[in-house]
């Protein structure tokens, strides 16, 4: 249903803009009191101004940017809160980058960062990573911040209580230039998630629930805020892949509150504050709450007891459904645009109406990316494997070099590689084909990432999306398997 | 960036909804450096199938693009919209888009209209019927017009005028450098710096 189906009127606002404060004071959501606190500038008809806390980059979305700046004659205006890695068109085995378009793009970052005065990370270096996992690792993603990225799971820092969202290659340009980013407030919304996830059942089924629910339009236009016990009881790790998948229902953002849990990963990483300032920086986090009687545009409610492992069958993330259950019909969906889309995904994905998903056979396995590419993806899958062995290509691929030598010191490693597993270094990898990693045409995926999308993992590729513990257990038996199978 | 006020032009029916920008623009394509050429990349798979919309000689110099609700969900890539233009579209028409991709859209003069679905599929089975029909979208009076039908659209005053303008975002900015000057002073102290 289209929302601006209105009468046209020579007074319109943009359908993002602030929505007319009511009488009688209301309170703010935590979205709504991280903007106004970052409002540079504001003016009637215009988008406001809004001052950017951290900027991270990556070589696939810059080079014309900082070409931009070039051309321009400008300069970067805050380099100290500036960031780069190389991620995406990494190889995740040592040596050096054969592809030369992928070759060129990384020397293209290397000497803009150079030219610039720009912090990077490159292919080698101990803190080189995916860019969504580089920020808090590094104690750089901090509550109460506006952070953005050339890179749509920008979101992921939310997690944080952080404003956090993807921006394309002219709005990079326009952040190295002025630190700042006009944008209208978008909307928020609500996701409260009642009652506790039964035992099992990670943040990452979680997330594949709630798009599969809201769709991935569900959360257009606005700002999303992950509420309720379940969400409490997750950790830093959990809050991230939640996060992460905010976009894939089409929201413009997706944040947690921060609260003990946050500020004890936070503190003493390299650039977490400390003394006086953690102190100060404490107080100030604690009052990142939605206040009681703030009222968001939209709620939804998830009762998290129902939950179960989830996995995608379909070419959209919203196109999942329990690991319990059977390849849905087209005739299923009422909707004819949802029927249309579910006939071209199953012949697409090469599935038949009413079959199992436990029996969806499986040639490759992924774990990684910065939705599942963490130390406790890595431990979850290591549970899995320990003392087994994989029938299919497993790539295990750690989201940053440091996860990496945190998974060796644990010796998760040699577990991976007794079970026949490939163990890799660093980078995007497999979640979207810009690197060796790639799927063949045809050949089927069990991966931790966060896009099903045709293509995505390589021309033909087909793609389903899992936690890393579904993802392990599938290694293992070479169909869609849930870990409780194995038991 | 080129001023938008009013385009007439033929149309492309897109029969397809949840259009994400992996279907716009192939991540091999992102691999480019340059700002051009991203032509041949647009819907690069999609257009393999030689029964694909855009293979239809019938549909060839069209520049606008009607498709079906959530068009540009998925990655941020701007790559889409610079596919998008290079390819010959100036006009997007759409029930529903993602939020990057029409932001991205707007930054560049690529024109998304949001039109409700009933009218979106009156206007693609309208151009299946006659590929030669001529549409008109109009920014300054804010209407799709076709034959004797008019369709108004909605579109915030402050983006109309930098589309009408072909203003720039960044140069408009510094306008208010002292304002950024003046916010940076009193940022709080805890904050990082990676330098």
């Amino acid at each position: 249903m289209c929302p601006y189906n209105e009468t046209s009127s020579h007074n319109e606002r943009h359908p993002e803009a602030e929505r007319e404060e009511v009488v009688g004071a209301m309170g703010r959501t935590l979205a709504e009191k991280i903007w106004e606190q970052h409002v540079v500038r504001r003016a009637e008809g215009e988008p406001d101004l809004l001052y950017i806390d951290l900027h991270l980059v990556h070589e696939v979305t810059s080079p014309q940017a900082f070409d931009g700046l070039r051309l321009s004659g400008r300069k970067v205006r805050r380099p100290d809160l500036t960031i780069a890695t190389e991620d995406h068109n990494v190889p995740t085995v040592l040596g050096p980058i054969t592809d030369p378009i992928s070759r060129t793009q990384v020397e293209t970052l290397r000497k803009n960062a150079a030219e610039f005065g720009i912090r990077l990370h490159p292919m080698g270096d101990p803190g080189q990573g995916v860019v969504h996992i580089i920020g808090p690792q590094f104690g750089l993603t901090q509550p109460g911040m506006t952070i953005v990225c050339g890179d749509s799971h920008t979101s992921t820092h939310g997690a944080f209580g952080a404003l956090a969202f993807g921006i394309g290659t002219s709005e990079v340009e326009h952040v190295l230039a002025t630190q700042t980013l006009p944008a209208y407030r978008p909307k928020t919304m609500a996701i409260e998630v009642k009652g506790d996830l039964p035992v099992g059942v990670t943040a990452k089924d979680l997330i594949l629930a709630i798009i599969a629910k809201i769709g991935t339009g569900g959360g257009q236009g606005h700002i999303v805020e992950y509420r309720g016990e379940a969400i409490r009881k997750l950790s830093m790790e959990g809050r991230m892949t939640v996060c992460n998948m905010s976009i894939e229902a089409g929201a413009r953002a997706g944040m947690i509150a921060p609260d003990d849990t946050t500020f004890a990963y936070l503190e003493g990483r390299p650039h977490a504050p400390k003394g006086a300032l953690w102190e100060q920086a404490l107080e100030y986090w604690k009052t990142l709450r939605t206040d009681d009687d703030a009222v968001f545009d939209k709620v939804v409610e998830i009762d998290a007891t129902t939950l179960s492992p989830f996995v995608t069958w379909g070419t959209n993330p919203g196109q999942g459904a329990p690991l319990d259950s059977v390849v849905p019909s087209p005739d299923d969906f009422d909707d004819p645009i949802e029927r249309a889309a579910a006939e071209r995904a199953l012949q697409y994905m090469g599935l038949t109406p009413g079959t199992p998903l436990r029996e969806i056979k499986i040639d490759t396995v992924f774990v990684g990316s910065c939705t599942n590419g963490r130390i406790e993806d890595l431990r979850a899958a290591a549970e899995i494997l320990r003392g087994r062995k994989v029938v299919t290509r497993t790539l295990i691929v750690p989201g940053s070099m440091e996860v990496r030598r945190a998974a060796e010191a644990e010796g998760l490693d040699e577990i991976f590689k007794a079970a026949g597993a490939e163990w890799r270094t660093a980078g995007c990898s497999m979640c979207l084909g810009m690197n060796p990693d790639t799927l063949k045409p045809g050949e089927r995926c069990a991966s931790t990432s966060n896009r099903n999308f045709e293509g995505r993992q390589g021309k033909g590729g087909r793609t389903h999306l899992v936690s890393p513990a579904v993802a392990a257990a599938t290694a293992v038996t070479g169909r869609l398997t849930a870990p409780a199978d194995l038991l | 960036m080129e001023p938008f006020t009013t385009h007439t032009g033929r149309a492309v029916p897109l029969r397809r909804s949840n259009v994400d920008t992996d279907q716009i623009i192939p991540a091999v394509w992102l691999k480019r450096v340059s700002r051009t050429g991203f032509e041949e990349g647009l819907f690069a798979a999609w257009r393999e199938d030689p029964d694909f919309v855009l293979n239809n000689p019938a549909y060839d110099g069209a520049s606008i693009l009607i498709a079906g609700p959530d068009f540009g969900t998925g990655s941020s890539r701007e790559h889409a919209v610079w596919a998008l233009q290079q390819y010959g579209f100036r006009v997007v028409i759409s029930p529903r888009f993602g939020d990057i991709f029409r932001n991205n859209a707007t930054k560049q003069g690529l024109l998304p209209v949001v039109l409700p679905e009933d009218v979106v599929e009156r206007l693609q089975d309208l151009t299946e019927a006659e590929p030669k029909t001529e549409i008109t979208v109009d920014l300054v009076e804010r209407q799709v017009r076709t034959g004797d039908q008019v369709y108004p659209f909605e579109i915030d005053d402050y983006t109309r005028w930098r589309l009408m303008e072909g203003l720039d975002d960044i140069g408009l900015t510094l306008r208010h450098e002292a304002e950024i000057e003046a916010y940076e002073k009193r940022r709080q102290p805890w904050l990082p710096t990676t330098l």
